[in-house]
């Protein structure tokens, strides 16, 4: 090793520290604002690849370009109606103007603890001048299959005047104004959870048991009423189906009738006493048995002549 | 051999002073050099996977599957599976999953855990499939992709079963839910610039809570009751109706038959009366004689008893017991007659 040689590498060390001073990468999703003693200079860096800066003199300080998770802690709020409820809300947001955010917020976790305060703050108000059912239910479409009859339905699902939508859009425009000022920009605020707080959530089971059990009665005393109805169904087509069967019957009969003694009248009417005696004969015939017994008197047309001689 | 002169001698030492003399650490530190080119240059892309290159940050270019290149040190590569199903669960954990993530029970109730429509708690587990559908998106648009996902799936979940009634998400809406569930999520993705795509959300395990479970069951079974009672009731009536029916049919048949036999036997007498008739009219008195001794010669051997009085015997009938009358009738009438 000579002088020469350890002069090269001094150099090489030298300009080397110097690229890796001036010289700086800005990933795909970040932005840059180039500060020197503190203070910002020049525009925020915001498209990729490889920068030059004054060395030594400039920093680069880094900053998220992309959207940006807010996850609120659950807020415990009583709505308008009194209901108990806890909310869990999230959010996204990112950073706009990098330098009013590095002048007012200096980083993320300051971003963060304002967005706490920004959006519980907004949630809370918004929880408060609501009933919980305005924030469960996003329209008032009628649902498919309520097993329950229509006043009872008014009262289990209530109507919404703004819901969902509308209040987590109050919640998020409420928010997006307190936020400008801090160059960051909320894309959105969502509800991710509202559930009954543990304590009413007892109260809440025994009501739905209590429901369930009215539905439970309400199927059973349908089942008896419809079978009850059935039962009279079947009675009166029975009788229905029988009285129309013996009128029916009757009608044809007496049709019958009528015509057989309109025939007979006809053919008889030609000598009723012929017809009279006629049938007295046949009588005769058909009524007499081994047990008849009959008196006749020598005065009869049959036995007069067992007295007189013709 | 003229040629060869000490010019040359001495350029074979110098040949072997760098392949020969040095050659153990040489070889070993070029290869090690090689290596770590050949690693920083050469990467593969699974069949499912696509690489995104970037250079100094900035994305270049995405490539295909197989074995492909970049430049060393300067590009970097992200391999993202685009055509692989991706799944998140939700409520519960598979066991693959569950081992790689500790998750307590009580966590993943709550994150079942929602209100319907009508203010009811209903546990609702479910999976979402997806895929990877931009990978620039995807890389460069949103942090902390998974856990936004996950809020996007609770959040969505959550409005659409707010939308409806318990009695819907339990039974019937299950179709419906897992549907606009998927619209709402997919619009969610595009407006967060997530580059996801939505294949499917599917609802595992719809219940009411724990507690409340049992007055579920009973609604089942009174429904049930209520379907027996009705079937019963059905079953009743079809037992006796069509019956019923078919014996009125009988009755009015049956009526039919009978109008049939008594016009029949109307117009047969009658014609019969009117053939009589006629004759009888060419000869009143002999034919009435002569139809009065005939039935007498009919009737008489059929009679059980006869009483043949004089004319002038009075005062017989009314002292006739009938009971011995019928007693002589019944043993020696036939004896009489002869």
């Amino acid at each position: 090793m000579n002088t020469r040689s350890i002069t090269l590498v001094a150099l090489s060390i030298v300009v080397l520290i110097l690229l890796a001073s001036s010289l700086y990468v800005v990933n795909m999703t970040e932005q840059i604002i180039i500060t020197q003693f503190g203070d910002p200079v020049g525009d925020p860096v915001i498209t990729p690849g490889l920068k030059i800066k004054v060395p030594f003199l400039q920093t680069v300080n880094r900053f998220d370009k992309r959207f940006l998770a807010w996850d609120g802690e659950r807020n415990e709020i009583p709505t308008k109606d009194k209901r108990y409820i806890w909310v869990d809300t999230y959010a996204r947001w990112r950073i706009v103007d990098p330098l009013l955010f590095f002048q007012r917020l200096r980083d993320e976790r300051g971003a963060q603890s304002r967005l706490d305060d920004i959006i519980d703050g907004a949630t809370r108000t918004a929880v408060a001048k609501n009933e919980l059912v305005e924030m469960i239910r996003s329209t008032n479409r009628p649902p498919e299959d309520l097993q329950i009859d229509s006043d009872e339905e008014s009262a289990i699902l209530k109507e919404i005047e703004k819901g969902r939508d509308e209040i987590v859009q109050e919640i998020f425009e409420e928010a997006s104004k307190k936020v400008k000022d801090f160059g960051i920009e909320i894309l959105d605020v969502q509800l991710k959870r509202i559930n009954y707080i543990e304590s009413v959530q007892r109260d809440v089971f025994d009501r739905m048991i209590a429901e369930r059990q009215r539905i439970a009665e309400r199927f059973r005393s349908e089942g008896q009423g419809e079978a009850a109805r059935i039962r009279g169904e079947r009675e009166r087509d029975l009788k229905r189906i029988q009285s129309e069967a013996y009128r029916e019957a009757q009608e044809i009969r007496g049709k019958a009738d009528g015509e057989a003694t309109a025939i007979y009248a006809e053919a008889y009417n030609r000598d009723p006493s012929f017809y009279t005696f006629m049938k007295s004969l046949e009588t005769y015939e058909k009524t007499v048995d081994p047990k008849t017994t009959f008196v006749l008197t020598t005065n009869s047309d049959l036995l007069r002549f067992i007295k007189n001689a013709p | 051999m003229d040629i060869k002169g000490p010019d040359q001698v001495f350029d074979m030492d110098s040949l072997k002073k760098i392949f020969v003399k040095k050659k153990p650490i040489q070889w070993i530190l070029l290869g090690i050099v090689a290596l770590i080119l050949l690693f920083n240059i050469v990467y593969q892309n699974e069949p499912e996977e696509v690489g995104v290159v970037l250079r100094f940050g900035k994305y270049v270019r995405t490539t295909m599957p197989g074995l492909r290149i970049k430049l060393p040190f300067i590009e970097s590569v992200t391999k993202l599976p685009v055509q692989r199903q991706l799944k998140q669960e939700f409520g519960f954990r598979t066991e693959e999953v569950a081992q790689r993530t500790r998750y307590s029970p009580n966590n993943l109730l709550e994150e079942a855990s929602m209100l319907s429509g009508d203010l009811n708690v209903a546990i609702v587990e479910w999976t979402v499939q997806y895929k990877i559908d931009d990978p620039l998106l995807y890389l460069f648009r949103v942090r902390d992709l998974e856990d936004t996902f996950r809020d996007m799936n609770e959040a969505v979940i959550r409005a659409v079963v707010g939308d409806r009634t318990i009695t819907e998400v339990l039974t019937v809406g299950r179709e419906e839910v897992q549907s606009t569930a998927k619209m709402k999520l997919q619009e969610l993705c595009r407006k967060y610039e997530t580059g996801l795509m939505i294949d499917q959300i599917i609802l595992q395990n719809v219940n009411p809570p724990e507690l409340v479970q049992p007055s579920w069951n009973e609604v089942n079974q009174a429904e049930q009751q209520k379907d027996r009672l009705i079937n019963e009731a059905l079953g009743e009536y079809n037992q006796v109706i069509p019956r019923a029916e078919g014996e009125a049919q009988q009755t009015v048949l049956q009526a039919e038959g009978y109008a049939l036999d008594r016009v029949n036997s109307a117009r047969g007498e009658a014609a019969r009366f009117k053939e009589l008739y006629a004759e009888y009219r060419l000869a009143p008195q002999v034919t009435r004689q002569r139809m009065y001794l005939e039935t007498m010669q009919n009737i008489l051997p059929k009679l059980g008893g006869k009483l043949y009085l004089d004319n002038d015997a009075k005062g017989v009938m009314p002292l006739l017991p009938l009971e011995s009358l019928q007693g002589i009738a019944g043993s020696s009438g036939r004896r009489e007659v002869q």
